[in-house]
């Protein structure tokens, strides 16, 4: 249902857009009854879209993972365009390759140097075939292994963006060790003696995505899922039919309510009707806040507080 | 002997069939062709631990049902019944070669030896144990990777299990991972790639992607030999190829190269 909606949203923003324009390109004229019905047209599409976002409420978890793969969602450029100055990305495993589905740097959050990265899922087509659409492969974990030593040693906190359907599963990536990439991320992570922030603000898949999450705070965007598969997949697997996608969703507590309610995501950042895309700068209002105050209650701990902050959040699952 | 005491067995690589204790005296490895049957967790740990040594802890803890999945709870029972077990993961502490050690085995029979929060947290207690007690640790892997039927629960075992590693790492430890047939998912990204020393089974399926999905996603079929013990082994990722009649004697000098006393080079049961 929401899939429907959303086309229709952007469908609407178009012509909101257009009538805008045109409302200034008749600004230069005399002002006539040309302006006035631009003028209404504009009062009537912007009023249609606020009832077609106010039919996204009450969604089901299905709905969420549309919503949290749209394509208009914010991605990480923007939330660090957003969030953060002076970034300067880091680029490369420094062993073998860069891979551009896990994007990242060194940026001013509040004056503060941290370390901020995540999966890159791209734009447009031309960006989503570079970065594999967000699946990592082993030299992304790389790089952002070395991302956190760096961090380690210049005391940077570090904030992750999760948004991935998953590693990627290739054969080159297979050939260089992906499992063994996730698993060394996860350690590494797990004793890290700085503060660390995930944040899904998208689909968070499998080890994929958990690999850069071994966070003390993991916040979940209100619209974004995470679970331990493509619902996809785990039709395939579990059912033998991929047909049962709306089932699957039900079952696999994927939302940012249920990721809350089983205690493993710490927050939830609320976002508008229809989600991040209808209001970006709302979201990156509230994730400013929640990031900030998560980061000014850790950067009071110790390392070894942090470390073992970390390890009663996932040990106790 | 007998058919009925000494049954035939047929092998799955080569089609041939051989005696019940042809087989036993081989540790279940294909006495034509070589290829190895999966074992049990409980025979594993007869053919590795000196005899009479072992302790099987940890059996309180059994899997719950965190997302209330419809049909999960029965099919626990029925695996339950079919292997004797209950979890994926036997941990075990026991004399290898005269050497108290940890030893953990992943049970393939036991939903695929897929990892679930009740096999996480043994895993993760039998570490700590080990790490607490200065024990060498010995984690024989088999899994085809999450219990889907977990959902994230399962997931979390990942990252829980990892950072027990580590720590254990940190504080000294020795950790020998044996990887073994097949070795898949979210156990290889996790403990089963974070050993000191990494060994696998001759053949051994190890990969983080199952070869299904990688098919599907690059449209081709996959070379023979992809994901094997062989390919890790040349790509790099595995010390050493081991024959399941070598791993206690392979074992054993791992111990005692890590200052280690051992009773001789035994590979005994």
């Amino acid at each position: 249902m929401v899939d429907k909606i959303l086309e229709l949203v952007s469908k609407t923003d178009q012509q909101i857009a257009e009538a805008k324009q045109a409302l200034t390109e008749l600004n230069g004229d005399a002002v006539g009854q040309e302006y006035y019905d631009k003028q209404d047209e504009l009062r009537h599409l912007e009023g249609l879209r606020s009832d077609l976002l106010e039919q996204c409420r009450d969604l089901e978890p299905e709905d969420h993972v549309y919503i949290a793969r749209f394509s208009g969602r914010p991605h990480i450029t923007d939330f660090i365009d957003a969030l953060f100055t002076d970034f300067f990305e880091i680029r490369g495993d420094h062993l073998y390759d860069n891979d551009e589905a896990i994007y990242g740097g060194i940026a001013l959050y509040h004056g503060m140097p941290v370390t901020v990265l995540g999966h890159r899922k791209g734009k447009n087509l031309e960006e989503n075939m570079r970065c594999r659409f967000g699946m990592p492969s082993p030299e992304g974990y790389r790089k952002a292994m070395s991302m956190f030593s760096e961090a380690e040693k210049f005391n940077r906190p570090v904030i992750t963006f999760i948004d991935t359907p998953g590693a990627y599963p290739g054969m080159e990536a297979e050939a260089h060790g992906q499992g063994e990439a996730i698993a060394r991320s996860l350690a590494m992570m797990s004793h890290l003696k700085v503060p660390v922030i995930s944040v899904v603000t998208g689909e968070g898949n499998s080890g994929g995505a958990l690999a850069l999450s071994v966070a003390n705070r993991l916040l979940m965007l209100e619209y974004a899922v995470y679970s331990v598969l493509s619902p996809e997949g785990f039709c395939s697997i579990l059912f033998k039919d991929t047909s049962r996608k709306k089932e699957a969703c039900s079952l696999m507590h994927l939302t940012a309510d249920d990721m809350y309610k089983d205690k493993m995501a710490d927050e939830i950042i609320a976002e508008p009707a229809g989600g991040a895309s209808s209001d970006p700068v709302s979201v990156y209002d509230a994730l400013d806040k929640a990031i900030e105050r998560n980061l000014k209650e850790l950067v009071r701990m110790s390392p070894r507080e942090l470390v073992a902050d970390r390890h009663r959040k996932f040990r106790k699952i | 002997m007998d058919i009925e005491t000494d049954p035939f067995i047929m092998c799955k690589g080569c089609h041939r069939r051989s005696r019940k204790s042809q087989w036993e005296s081989h540790y279940y490895t294909c006495p034509v062709c070589g290829k190895l049957k999966n074992i049990s967790a409980p025979y594993r740990l007869s053919i590795i631990l000196d005899s009479g040594s072992m302790k099987v802890a940890n059996t309180g803890i059994s899997s719950d049902d965190p997302l209330d999945f419809p049909g999960y709870r029965g099919k626990l029972k029925e695996a339950e019944e079919k292997t004797g077990l209950k979890e994926t993961a036997v941990t075990a502490v026991g004399k290898i070669s005269g050497v108290k050690s940890v030893v953990i085995v992943l049970d393939s029979r036991f939903f695929m030896g897929s990892m679930s929060q009740a096999c996480g947290e043994k895993i993760t207690r039998a570490i700590e144990y080990a790490g607490r007690h200065k024990l060498p640790l010995i984690i024989f892997s088999a899994s085809g990777g999450a219990r889907m039927q977990e959902g994230m629960f399962s997931l979390w075992q990942m990252a829980k299990t990892a950072d027990a590693v580590e720590q254990f790492s940190r504080d000294g430890g020795l950790y020998i991972s044996v990887l073994t047939h097949p070795t898949t998912g979210g156990v290889t990204a996790s403990f089963a790639t974070l050993g000191d020393i990494t060994l696998a089974e001759p053949g051994a399926l190890i990969g983080f992607a199952g070869p299904r999905v990688i098919e599907q996603t690059i449209g081709k079929k996959l070379p023979k030999g992809f994901q094997r013990a062989e390919y890790l082994y040349e790509h790099g990722f595995i010390d050493a190829i081991v024959p399941r009649d070598e791993l206690k004697a392979t074992i054993t000098r791992i111990l005692m190269l890590h200052g280690f006393k051992t009773a001789g080079g035994s590979n005994g049961r």
